[in-house]
């Protein structure tokens, strides 16, 4: 064990934080805001990805695939939010994630339809593409450097966002009291509209990322969503601070989790049986975190009293 | 995390089959969406393919989608085996899947057929008269790949597959024929799509070569991110690694890859030949090995039927058990845990024209069992 491989995983955990906290950023601000469970999310973060991918293999940019990503996700989002979300505000959480769920099934088989079974090719353009030499002989991939100066930089923009521009307030405000903003004249459901679509773009966004490093394919969000759901009840849910320091505590936890548990497991048991267990355990781990976390903070690291 | 049990719950609402008489009634239960449908898509058109061919009047197939859900597949299995009173089940990939379903499945009277999954369990202790294996047991391919680093002078191998049933077989079976020493063996999660841990532990580990098992979505992320990690280390994998649906999706970064496989498209045999021109012709796209296993089990299936009528159970057993149809593997015969004993090849990926496929480099092993025949007592 050298510090170079662990100064790598924590490179890695830094990186899978940032790709949680994309999609995290937008759960929680959808739930913050609206108060609605959108279990839809991870289908938006597939629609980005698909998008990608298919601009990419038009144009050959990878530059324009990100930007089809974040309009087709965020077209995607505003029209879910026009059409289905809009008439759930007022209905119960059941109610919520019944209509979400079925709208998981619609994406997904729409995009069967669209583009088959089959994984789709999209691959880091080239001169993304290989590793770096970082400071200290660490040979890290110049695209995972990339997604996490990305969403160190969105990270920056959505604080920004929220604390210092006119719809910041109007988000802060709609999450404290949304019949006051209303009554003072704010336009309560293009509000709405418009978190909807920059939660969905940035979930779209990290889709197309994350796509061109795995596998483009139908169903790819739902595993995500599972993580950002933990993501956001760890940081408390409606917190952008919140989901940020969530979603880097889960993307440590599970990364070094992953490398060192099995490790440490071989102290006392053979290398099979401890690559086995300690696999299984840190599979575990992040939710027992959660556990944990909930048992001292009930309404997360930086929630409100919920 | 209510929302997330609600989730699974709607997930396992079934879908409504169409009920209708017939003689002979299949009931498939296959993936046919997620990250592993590639898989279950070419299982079924594989299948479908060998049944339209034969044309016959008195075969029904239902088949159904277990969204890679062991309890999703179990509540199929045990609706089509009571309500539907299907005579032979099919169709499973994941052998945490089949681990679920076919021993409660063969204890009520049902055969079962596997397209793909061969989990160690079914082929020794519980192995069962009415459980055919017509693809393989997990560890046979993993065992070639095991004599193929042997031979090919790879002494320091780094070793990682999915913690599942066939992932530990994977292992299992590498490190029975493999005789060099061991740079590191992990188990990583059933579904994971991000490698970076653990390609950074194969960079630090001083291996001389890689060895993974990831089928489906998972094998696609980890060579693209293998690719772009600068660790250029030779990989070996099974075919499940590298199969026809992969492949496209990895691209360039797969080229010269040796995998193995007991089936590929130019293999020379008649039924090959044909096969792979017909899986053309309707599907548009090369077929995969996942694909060929489908064909095979479903003329394995025809074949029993001219012999015996599926409720004369002991001579449609025999007649399965004599395996007297045309493999696209070419020679294929059972074992006496009805688990195939066949040729495994080697294989290196190269590309033809825009795609990107396999060509056979030499055989592995030759008229292969698997190791588990002996613990089986039927």
């Amino acid at each position: 064990m050298t510090y170079i491989l662990v100064l790598e995983q924590i490179l890695n955990g830094l990186q899978l934080g940032m790709m949680l906290f994309l999609m995290a950023a937008g759960l929680t601000l959808v739930f913050g805001v609206m108060g609605l469970i959108n279990l839809a999310h991870g289908s938006l973060y597939m629609v980005g990805a698909f998008a990608a991918a298919a601009v990419a293999g038009w144009t050959g940019s990878f530059l324009l695939a990100l930007i089809a990503s974040l309009a087709a996700a965020a077209a995607a989002g505003a029209l879910m939010e026009l059409v289905v979300i809009r008439r759930l505000y007022r209905r119960d959480h059941l109610d919520q994630v019944l209509a979400t769920f079925a709208l998981i099934l619609i994406f997904s088989e729409g995009t069967r339809w669209l583009f088959g079974s089959f994984p789709l090719f999209l691959d880091v353009p080239s001169y993304l593409s290989g590793p770096v030499s970082l400071p200290g002989g660490i040979q890290y991939p110049l695209y995972r450097l990339t997604i996490i100066l990305i969403g160190l930089a969105i990270a920056a923009g959505l604080f920004l966002l929220i604390a210092r521009t006119r719809i910041g307030i109007q988000i802060r405000a709609g999450e404290a009291d949304r019949e006051m903003i209303a009554a003072l004249g704010v336009d309560i459901s293009k509000l709405y509209t418009l978190v909807f679509a920059l939660g969905a773009a940035l979930a779209g966004l990290a889709g197309a990322l994350v796509g061109a490093i795995q596998s483009v394919q139908v169903g790819m969000g739902e595993p995500v969503l599972i993580l950002a759901f933990v993501v956001i009840v760890i940081g408390g849910i409606g917190s952008i601070k919140g989901a940020l320091a969530g979603a880097l505590l889960v993307g440590m936890t599970d990364t070094l989790g992953g490398v060192f548990l099995p490790q440490l497991f071989t102290l006392f048991m053979d290398p099979a049986s401890a690559a086995s267990a300690g696999a299984s355990l840190a599979s575990m781990l992040i939710y027992i975190l959660m556990a944990a976390i909930l048992l001292v903070r009930p309404s997360g690291l930086y929630g409100g009293s919920a | 995390m209510k929302t997330i049990r609600m989730l699974a719950m709607a997930a396992a609402i079934p879908a409504l089959a169409v009920a209708a008489q017939a003689d002979t009634k299949i009931g498939m239960i296959t993936t046919l969406s997620g990250g592993g449908a590639g898989l279950g898509v070419d299982v079924r058109d594989g299948f479908m393919l060998a049944i339209e061919q034969d044309g016959r009047e008195g075969v029904e197939v239902v088949i159904e989608d277990d969204q890679r859900k062991p309890d999703v597949a179990v509540q199929i299995a045990d609706r089509m085996i009571q309500s539907e009173k299907v005579d032979i089940l099919t169709g499973i990939i994941w052998s945490n899947l089949a681990m679920a379903v076919v021993p409660a499945a063969t204890a009520q009277n049902v055969f079962y057929l596997s397209p793909n999954a061969g989990p160690s369990a079914l082929a020794g202790k519980r192995c069962h008269p009415n459980y055919f294996n017509v693809a393989w047991q997990n560890d046979n391919l993993h065992e070639a790949a095991g004599a193929y680093a042997n031979e090919a002078g790879l002494k320091n191998s780094f070793i990682l597959a999915p913690n599942y049933p066939a992932g530990q077989d994977a292992l299992t079976g590498y490190k029975r024929m493999y005789q060099g020493e061991l740079a590191g063996e992990i188990y990583t999660k059933l579904g994971q799509t991000d490698y970076a841990a653990e390609i950074a532990q194969i960079r630090a580990s001083g291996a001389d070569s890689v060895y993974f098992f990831l089928p489906g979505g998972m094998g696609i992320s980890f060579l693209k991110q293998y690719a772009g990690s600068g660790v250029d280390l030779p990989v070996v994998g099974p075919a499940f690694s590298f199969d026809q649906g992969i492949l496209q999706a990895v691209g360039d970064a797969a080229l010269g890859v040796k995998n193995t496989s007991q089936w590929n498209k130019d293999l020379d045999n008649e039924a090959n030949a044909e096969f792979v021109v017909s899986f053309q012709e309707k599907y548009g796209r090369l077929p995969s090995l996942y694909a060929s296993q489908g064909f095979d089990t479903a003329n394995l299936i025809l074949s029993a039927l001219d012999k015996a009528e599926v409720s004369d159970q002991d001579a449609f057993r025999a007649a399965l058990k004599a395996a007297e149809f045309a493999s696209v593997r070419g020679d294929f015969k059972f074992g006496d845990n009805h688990h195939p004993i066949q040729d495994i090849y080697v294989r290196e990926v190269i590309k033809e024209g825009d795609v990107y496929t396999n060509k056979i480099i030499a055989t592995g092993l030759s008229d292969h069992a698997d190791a588990y025949a002996g613990e089986c007592k039927m």
